[in-house]
């Protein structure tokens, strides 16, 4: 009686926080509640409508939406040599973009994680976050302007008798290799910084060349984190449509995903499907490999 | 690390000509705001400060600027919470699906925008009948901001020990004491840094903007890009932004402070440079 009379008298929060005491399971069932309605309901949800709109049409003449159920969509986009065209193209570049970044980032990544002073360092991190933080669209429309007829790199070629790239395919993969750097150089330094200093030591003192040390010791601890960095650089260039069509006429995946969004949701759709089926078959990959310990 | 002199010669030769790499497009965007001409030939004619006060004047890149500001504290809100209760549970707790709910987590960053995009305006506009506007992109920018704020938070219990909460407990604090007067001051700072970077992302994204933003609205990005194509007004928009990037010191300067200062919290561990990471790691 009077322990009840004591527990009635505390405060709501009290006695919510007295219900979770020893009872794990509830506990977990109160913190994931939130974020499981929010990633499961609404945005697990959203993929799987999209993946139902995939199958759905549209009605040719009064351009609405259809919703029954028909493979059209999936034709077009294995028959059509189009679309398989883009989807190549896409997937080529994204390739390219994730190998280069990789041989810019590795070296500067090495530098600052294991051989760069404390203060050189802090200096490095810096200077690599910075761009990150400074605005997407401002660094396009930078490369944009200096791939130009008039532009820095004409400019500077000139007179060697040379001519730079213009707008097309090649500066995709330039401005995209430059665009997602800082996302392929962070995760390889942090997994750098995580490799101990005694082991590259004890490689060296057991008599191995600095090149027998990186190969066989640094290297295959690095790697993983290599993977994680390429998740980013993969995935962006996969779904990018906006530096496509501010440095070249090509169509890419998200160029045609963006024009036909208005006209042809459920095209859109099954194209959008795309990406995330290749992006599903890397990040399993990824997962493999240990990639997930770096993101 | 050992390295012969000509090793060390040719990394410094590397990391130079990186972050060449990194900075030459800046330097010149940057060159181009005070452009007297408005045609972006190489080298400018002259320099002018006209663009500037022409940038300020203009009330809908101010517009576009705050509503920029309003969707990233809104989602930056949303994702605090969100991606702090999922981390309390994965880090603190043993149970079923607890990997599929790190995967769940870093799906949205790791599947391009294009796709989260379309998957998100579709379902508004299809299924639930709501109308796109700044709400709804508020909704798709706190998605994949989760992930940031779980990172750190995650991260950051990890390297604490849980057994000061189970103390805590021993001594009577209840639930919500502990996690006041425990589990929050020690994650303090990682929810700061992922706040930080979880507002940046936002404040950059156009991706996914474009496909879930109403009729009306404009966030800065959009701003930028719809103003791109008008010849008249590229110059401003090169002066915004340069603006834009030296406000983006701030942020970087206070992401880079908060390491640091954990940094001495956490010596001996080698903890500076698992904070940077945790600043920074993730897009």
């Amino acid at each position: 009686m009077t322990t009840e009379a004591v527990v009635s008298k505390r405060p709501a929060g009290r006695k919510l926080a007295g219900l979770f005491h020893g009872r794990p399971r509830l506990q977990v069932g109160a913190l994931l509640a939130g974020p499981t309605a929010w990633l499961v309901v609404l945005y697990l949800g959203s993929l799987t409508v999209l993946l139902v709109t995939a199958f759905w049409t549209v009605d040719p003449l009064s351009g609405e939406v259809i919703k029954g159920f028909s493979v059209e969509n999936f034709e077009s986009l294995v028959n059509e040599p189009v679309y398989r065209d883009i989807v190549w193209r896409t997937v080529r570049t994204a390739i390219m973009v994730t190998l280069t970044d990789a041989v810019i980032a590795f070296p500067i990544a090495f530098y600052m994680a294991k051989v760069a002073g404390r203060r050189g360092k802090a200096i490095l991190v810096i200077a690599v976050l910075m761009p990150l933080w400074s605005s997407y669209l401002v660094k396009v429309l930078s490369w944009r302007t200096m791939l130009s007829q008039d532009g820095i790199i004409n400019w500077a070629l000139n007179p060697l008798g040379l001519h730079g790239p213009g707008y097309g395919l090649t500066a995709v993969w330039l401005v995209m290799s430059y665009l997602w750097l800082p996302y392929m150089i962070l995760p390889i330094y942090a997994g750098l910084e995580r490799i101990p200093n005694s082991l590259i030591s004890a490689s060296e003192d057991l008599g191995a060349s600095p090149f027998t040390t990186f190969r066989r010791v640094i290297l295959p601890l690095a790697f993983p984190a290599v993977v994680a960095g390429s998740i980013f650089t993969f995935s962006l260039t996969l779904g990018d449509f906006i530096t496509v069509r501010l440095v070249s006429n090509s169509q890419f995946i998200g160029n045609v995903i963006a024009s036909s969004i208005t006209n042809d949701l459920p095209f859109a759709a099954a194209l959008a499907l795309v990406p995330i089926v290749v992006m599903i078959a890397y990040l399993s990959v990824a997962r493999k490999l240990g990639a997930f310990e770096h993101i | 690390m050992r390295l012969s002199r000509r090793a060390r010669g040719l990394l410094r030769t590397a990391v130079g000509v990186g972050l060449a790499f990194i900075y030459i497009p800046l330097i010149v965007i940057g060159i181009y705001a005070f452009n007297s001409s408005k045609i972006l030939k190489w080298p400018p004619p002259g320099l002018t400060l006209d663009w500037f006060t022409k940038a300020f004047e203009s009330e809908s890149a101010r517009e576009s600027l705050l509503t920029s500001i309003e969707a990233g504290l809104i989602a930056t809100a949303i994702a605090l919470l969100l991606g702090t209760l999922a981390a309390m549970a994965v880090a603190r707790h043993r149970f079923f699906g607890r990997e599929t709910i790190s995967f769940l987590v870093i799906l949205p960053i790791a599947l391009p925008g294009i796709v989260t995009g379309v998957a998100l305006s579709n379902t508004f506009t299809q299924v639930l009948g709501i109308p796109l506007s700044l709400l709804t992109v508020i909704v798709g920018h706190a998605t994949f901001c989760i992930v940031v704020i779980y990172n750190n938070v995650v991260a950051r219990l990890r390297r604490t020990s849980g057994s000061f909460e189970e103390a805590s407990a021993d001594l009577g604090a209840h639930t919500w004491q502990t996690f006041r007067f425990v589990t929050f001051p020690s994650m303090k700072t990682a929810l700061a840094a992922g706040a930080l970077l979880a507002f940046a992302l936002s404040f950059d994204e156009i991706i996914v903007t474009t496909f879930t933003i109403g009729a009306g609205e404009e966030t800065l990005p959009i701003w930028i890009f719809r103003n791109l194509f008008r010849p008249n007004q590229l110059p401003i928009v090169d002066a915004v932004a340069v603006i834009v990037i030296l406000i983006s010191i701030i942020p970087v300067y206070l992401a880079h402070r908060l390491s640091r200062e954990e940094g001495g919290a956490a010596a001996g561990k080698g903890g500076g440079a698992a904070d940077i990471a945790e600043v920074t790691a993730a897009p």
